[in-house]
């Protein structure tokens, strides 16, 4: 089996490559934070960073919907599970992440919790229907794509008069996130990371649209160009950045023409508004405390708010000592550089988020990572 | 989880449904964040619900590019493996 798969299309990989390789300056280096675990796990399923200069680096960024949630929210949901007495029912992807005590939502399932996973909010609602009974909890985590599907059933639960049905709300934004990297003071010895500019998410633009980047690319002077999930679009966006860069440009440029508008998706941007609002603040892993950069539901959807159904205790939530999730999801530390990775840390037993989601950086690396100079020569050749 | 996988819609149902098609597959997804759909439509299906519209020529290209990274079985086992009729186990 290969590591790496080649490109299908070899020779405008190769044509992209050269590209960049003779407008990149050489004097110059060019630091390209892809925001999405999606690109992440292109950029090293192709050996992408292989194929361009040394100068150009990518910086992983956050963009990993189960590695930004802070482990309190998930020792929150394993509460509900464990001590209200509720069917939970969740995304596969969160499962196996390990809360504090490395208490993940399979062991409270061992201990007799009962958590479903579904693929869909409608199987959620169907779990309720099905139920009527018991109380059932959406543990709704991901970004602003996955939030759509979750506003649906709560209008839909609504609809139906599903009195036994609420949504545990989780969900993140990726403009303030954006912002807030290029624009957070560096931890207590730490170098901030360096950002020359964004690749934007793909799916997430084409629900919002690429207009709200605009404010974070004027105001911090960095380009982004919203980039497709093929390995050839992240290179052609690349090429993108570095022409931005080298004419002192900080433009929205959206290179994934064939879905994102700049307006994006508005019957789901209306429908999440109807049920809910931006948060105050929201703690993001590894980002800390980021304003406006979550959303939770509006007070006239209240019933189907779960953190004001059930009381939730207030906790002392840890991370697994020596887990650096955090510092990697700053895009300050490389998974290689986590003492745990690779030996106590694999994704068959992952210790923190990054590894247990393929989109994680620290999963990628696993992967692709290790054998990355064996493959790269192979698809090169 | 953020991954998209492009469908034939085959069949419309009521409450904003619809039978999409893929691969053999047949699996019921909402379609309550399009504007329009019609019987023949490419759309881009997330976690059970069509997000867009697509080309035929768009789906096919990106079907491909899903099956050569080998992301395109993982996806299609998570969308066979919790049907609605499985989402009981
Ligand atoms: S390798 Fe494991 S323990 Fe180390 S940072 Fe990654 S997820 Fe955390």
């Amino acid at each position: 089996m290969k590591y790496i798969t080649e490109f299908r299309d070899g020779k405008l990989a190769r044509k992209l490559a050269r590209a960049i390789e003779r407008e990149a300056d050489p004097g110059r280096r060019y630091h390209l934070m892809e925001f999405c675990g999606g690109h992440t796990h292109a950029i090293f399923r192709y050996g992408v960073q292989d194929l361009v200069p040394e100068n150009v680096q990518f910086v992983h960024g956050p963009g990993c919907p189960v590695c930004v949630l802070p482990v309190r929210r998930l020792d929150d949901a394993v509460e509900l599970a464990l001590g209200h007495d509720v069917i939970l029912t969740t995304y596969g992807d969160m499962m196996r992440v390990p809360g504090t005590k490395q208490k993940s939502l399979i062991r409270a399932k061992a201990e007799g919790a009962d958590i479903r996973m579904v693929y869909s909010t409608q199987d959620a609602l169907k779990i309720a229907r099905d139920n009527p009974d018991r109380q059932v909890v959406f543990f709704a985590i991901g970004f602003e794509t996955t939030t759509p599907p979750t506003a649906v059933a709560i209008l839909q639960a609504r609809h139906e008069g599903l009195t036994n049905f609420s949504v545990f709300c989780n969900h993140v934004l990726t403009p303030p996130a954006i912002a807030h990297i290029v624009n957070a003071p560096a931890e207590p010895g730490e170098t901030p990371v360096r950002i020359d500019g964004f690749l934007g998410p793909s799916h997430v633009s084409s629900v919002i649209g690429w207009a709200p980047y605009e404010p974070a690319a004027r105001d911090f002077q960095k380009p982004v160009v919203i980039a497709g999930f093929e390995p050839l679009d992240v290179m052609q966006s690349a090429l993108m950045l570095i022409r931005q860069i080298n004419e002192g440009r900080h433009e929205v440029e959206n290179q994934y023409t064939r879905v994102v508008t700049r307006d994006g998706n508005r019957k789901a941007q209306t429908l999440v508004a109807e049920v809910m609002e931006v948060r105050d603040a929201f703690e993001w892993r590894g980002l800390g405390t980021v304003p406006e950069s979550a959303l939770k539901i509006r007070a006239a959807y209240e019933t189907f708010d779960a953190e004001s159904r059930f009381a939730l205790t207030p906790k002392q939530s840890r991370e697994v000592k020596s887990c650096e999730c955090p510092a990697i999801l700053r895009g300050v530390k490389k998974p290689t550089e986590c003492r745990l990775f690779g030996t106590v840390c694999t994704p068959e037993n992952p210790m923190g988020a990054c590894m247990v989601s393929s989109e994680g950086a620290c999963a990628a690396y696993w992967t692709y990572g290790r054998k990355r100079g064996e493959a790269v020569r192979e698809t090169a050749a | 989880m953020c991954l998209a996988i492009p469908a034939r819609v085959i069949s419309l149902e009521s409450g904003d449904m619809a039978i999409v098609a893929l691969e053999g597959i047949k699996k019921p997804v909402s379609t309550a964040l399009l504007e329009e759909v019609t019987v023949g439509d490419y759309v881009l299906v997330h976690v059970g619900y069509a997000l867009h519209k697509l080309s035929e020529e768009e789906a096919e290209r990106t079907l491909q590019l899903m099956a050569e990274a080998g992301v395109l079985a993982e996806e299609l086992e998570e969308m066979a493996g919790t049907s609605l009729e499985g989402a009981e186990r």
